[in-house]
């Protein structure tokens, strides 16, 4: 197999090394990719659209419908996650453990018994709860909520510098993930409840598509925004940079919220309990 | 000999990404194990994101964001200071996107390895065999 293996590889790729030959040099600036469609988006793009930055100009305007389906591709795939994964747990685990946050005593709960109530002063544990993660904790509450800052700015800015819906979305995701390694996925659940990330990522694909809807109930195609001139009280080239906005806060939000749903499901296999 | 270092010079990004893509390739044919095999598909799509940025590329020219000044000036772009946006916006959702179907493969291999008890190939396929 291995063998085997290594010829067809080796074969596929001399014959993708042959045919490099009839691709354009590096940095070719006469190549066919960057002859046609792409000179109309740099020369064009400031005086149809406003939006310096031609990359968000290109994904959130010309190739809209592009957007909004891969948009849906990634909700499509958290909610693959959880119908995959999900495991409801109404049914009380055997043997469970509580420990007394001020004390550190450990309760350990028998089958059928009851489990204590406030959650402020006890805290369940598992096998995967560590005691001496003070510094990772500190350290990561600390570093978080500049994180997130720095995610908004790269929604928020993404028409004039590097960034955009998706980055930004990202960027915010990955914050409440740090969160989740550096505690616990119960804690985070707290914070952000499965049943939130779920709501608020429809809503991203949702107020995408909702933009898009409102262009038709003005007069126009869909998804193009300067229909949207009356509504934002600006002539319709501005408009287009501001549906552009609308449309990558859906982004980020959509983005943002199937990351976390995504990791919920995947680091606890679906019990959403215990987890990393 | 010269003749091919011209040729490599010209092109050896391609042979890059070849190479990389070959990489995975041969990880997701010979490898058994399933985590491997979805690391060698990760390793696979990074080579193809690589070929689109680099298919981007211009000499001498700049990253797609144009000087920008509030006074209401527009000035005219040349197509050949800044580097094609069209394989950047491409490659900005795949990106995105692989995440969120590495997010879908693993979840499948968690389930499988919940119904097998493995993840080597075949190690599964004797159970599938043997019932």
């Amino acid at each position: 197999m291995k063998v085997f293996g290594l010829l067809a590889v080796i074969l596929c790729g001399s014959l993708l090394l042959y045919s490099t030959g009839d691709f354009p040099d590096w940095g070719d600036k006469d190549s066919p990719a960057n002859t046609y469609l792409s000179p109309h988006y740099i020369t064009k793009s400031l005086e149809e659209t406003a939006v310096p930055n031609m990359v968000t100009a290109v994904l959130a305007d010309y190739r809209g419908y592009d957007t909004m389906f891969e948009t849906t591709v990634i909700f499509s795939a958290g909610l693959a996650c959880f119908f995959l994964l999900r495991i409801s747990n109404k049914k009380e685990k055997k043997r469970t453990f509580y420990r007394h946050i001020a004390t550190g005593i450990i309760l350990h709960i028998k089958e059928g018994g009851k489990i204590p109530e406030d959650t402020s002063k006890f805290t369940q544990i598992d096998s995967q709860w560590t005691p001496n993660d003070l510094i990772i904790k500190v350290t990561c509450r600390m570093i978080i909520p500049f994180i997130q800052l720095f995610g908004l700015y790269v929604i928020a800015h993404g028409h004039h510098s590097p960034g955009g819906g998706f980055q930004g979305g990202v960027i915010l995701g990955a914050s409440m993930i740090l969160f989740a390694i550096s505690h616990d996925l119960r804690t985070t659940r707290k914070r952000i409840s499965e049943k939130t990330a779920a709501i608020l990522s429809t809503t991203g694909v949702l107020i995408y598509a909702g933009t898009g809807l409102l262009c038709m109930l003005f007069g126009a195609v869909f998804l193009d925004y300067s229909a949207l001139a009356w509504l934002l009280g600006s002539d319709p080239i501005m408009a287009r940079s501001h549906g552009m906005l609308m449309v990558e806060i859906g982004v980020g939000m959509a983005v943002m919220f199937v990351m976390i749903w995504i990791y919920y499901n995947i680091s606890s296999a679906g019990k959403q309990e215990e987890g990393l | 000999m010269n003749d091919f270092l011209e040729i490599f010079i010209a092109k050896y990004n391609y042979w890059g990404f070849i190479i990389i893509m070959m990489i995975g390739l041969y990880a997701m044919i010979v490898k058994r194990n399933l985590v491997k095999k979805i690391i060698g598909m990760s390793i696979f799509q990074t080579a193809i994101i690589l070929f689109y940025v680099s298919i981007g590329a211009k000499e001498n020219a700049t990253i797609p964001i144009l000087q920008h000044s509030h006074a209401g000036s527009v000035q005219s772009a040349e197509a050949i200071n800044y580097i094609n946006p069209l394989p950047h916006v491409l490659m900005l959702t795949a990106i995105v996107v692989s995440v969120a179907t590495l997010g879908v493969a693993l979840a499948l291999a968690i389930k499988i390895y919940q119904q097998y008890g493995t993840l080597e190939e075949d190690e599964i396929q004797t159970i599938i065999n043997k019932t």
